[in-house]
């Protein structure tokens, strides 16, 4: 089975440094088409719009080919075909496979019988990997380093994918976290088990005031109106979690804030102009980490 | 007088003691004895002290290997294993949960792809009994105790 890339704890400490060097000297030089001849596939059964396109750049820039598709109607899918037989079919035609599918474990699953690398470009509510590439690449770029950072993860810590994968990632580099969420979204025991079988310090509050000025990262998620059952106990947590320019008065010097976006109310447009917001860079940044994804599983 | 037995020994075999009534049926399914062709008896709430009710099975000529056995300590963690050779026990087996176990369980996740086509269910374990938990290969939740449900092949 050639190796895929589908859940963050597939690839080790060096793996991950080894893919954010590579991220980024793909930075310093774009345009390398060291895999021409090459064809990707993304497939994507679901939605998507920054994935996608950033993928594709990706795979453009490395001088590869694209087949593929973004929306399953158009497909056998829709006659029934299963995934297996999809993968099996594809995995004859490209050389890797991007995959994003509605179905939690379908990327695990897909890697298990195509002959060629898949990554997982989100499965369901399950992992996003190179979502957290990006982000680790956009916190050694503003920080300079990785280790022993003050990370506080903000909004919605239940449910959110992304500080779930970035949680275990950082878990490498002996990190301090803080955890800013309302009492229906607190970041769940298992992850915090994680943490304390690692002796990984973290601290839980729930007023986003508390802990921006000693963070060094300030991570940002959006509260979604679906989560709660209250829509009352909704309309007065989701201006809690909002950030303004004003909230960043005394904060470090180096903080930067991140969100894996889209935002919708959790910063307000002010945000925009400070020198600590950083969302569309980082959004930017997920070319290059998929750049250094791609080449790393095609051997280069 | 001498105590009599509910169900009736077997000269050469496997007894299944102490697994609970309720499971009895699950049991069945697991180890695959529904398809066998070789002499077996069931008794069903029966009493046990342990229990309350509690089942048993005696299967003729079949031995069991311990990945094979072991899958049922799932349902039946305080059940226990006697090899019968010449109406003598010769071995007795205290069920472990296997670290594996694949195709058996269910997963809980509704979103699991496992649940939506035919992939087969793996899990690993990370829990001892009583209270362990099965992390699902695919969709990486965990199933309890509580949520388990097995996988019919009847």
């Amino acid at each position: 089975m050639p190796k895929s890339l589908i859940s963050i704890h597939d690839f080790s400490r060096d793996e991950i440094l080894h893919i954010l060097d590579l991220a980024e000297k793909f930075e310093k030089n774009p345009f390398q088409p060291v895999l021409k001849g090459k064809i990707v596939a993304c497939i994507f059964f679901e939605p998507s719009t920054r994935t996608r396109l950033s993928f594709e750049t990706a795979a453009n820039r490395l001088g590869t080919r694209i087949i593929g598709f973004s929306d399953a109607g158009n497909t056998s899918v829709s006659k029934g075909e299963t995934l297996k037989d999809t993968i099996k079919m594809v995995s004859n035609y490209a050389d890797l496979i991007v995959m994003r599918h509605p179905l939690e474990g379908s990327a695990r699953y897909a890697s298990e019988v195509s002959s060629v690398p898949v990554i997982n470009a989100g499965d369901g509510a399950n992992q996003h990997p190179s979502q957290t590439l990006l982000d680790l690449y956009s916190i050694r770029k503003t920080q300079g380093r990785l280790d022993n950072l003050n990370i506080n993860m903000v909004g919605d810590l239940k449910y959110g994918r992304t500080v779930h994968s970035l949680l275990q990632a950082m878990s490498h580099f002996n990190p301090n976290f803080v955890f800013t969420s309302p009492e229906e979204l607190k970041m769940p025991q298992e992850y915090k088990s994680y943490l304390n079988k690692l002796s990984i310090p973290y601290k839980e509050t729930k007023e986003l005031k508390d802990c921006i000025k000693e963070s060094d990262i300030l991570y940002m998620t959006r509260v979604q109106q679906e989560r709660f059952t209250d829509a009352i106990e909704y309309e007065r947590v989701k201006n809690c979690y909002s950030l303004n320019a004003a909230m960043l008065e005394g904060c470090k010097e180096n903080m930067r804030i991140l969100h894996p976006l889209p935002r919708v109310n959790e910063i307000a447009t002010d945000v925009d102009e400070s020198r600590h917001a950083y969302y569309f860079e980082q959004a930017g940044n997920g070319v290059f980490t998929r750049m250094a994804i791609i080449a790393y599983l095609l051997g280069q | 007088m001498e105590k009599q037995l509910k169900v009736s020994a077997i000269k050469n075999g496997t007894v299944l003691d102490h697994i609970p009534a309720d499971q009895l049926f699950k049991v069945i399914d697991i180890l695959g004895l529904n398809n066998s062709e070789n002499q077996m008896t069931f008794g069903t709430n029966l009493e046990s002290k342990l229990l309350g009710k509690k089942a048993i099975i005696k299967v003729s000529e079949m031995f069991f290997e311990p990945s094979e056995i072991n899958k049922i300590a799932l349902i039946a963690p305080d059940a226990k294993i006697n090899i019968i050779h010449d109406f003598e026990v010769v071995e007795k087996r205290v069920l472990t949960i296997p670290n594996e176990i694949n195709g058996i369980v269910k997963c809980m996740n509704p979103m699991c792809i496992t649940n939506h086509q035919a992939v087969e269910t793996k899990f690993t374990t990370i829990s001892d009994k009583p209270d362990f938990q099965l992390l699902c290969r695919y969709c990486e939740k965990t199933t309890d105790r509580k949520n388990l449900k097995i996988i019919s092949n009847l």
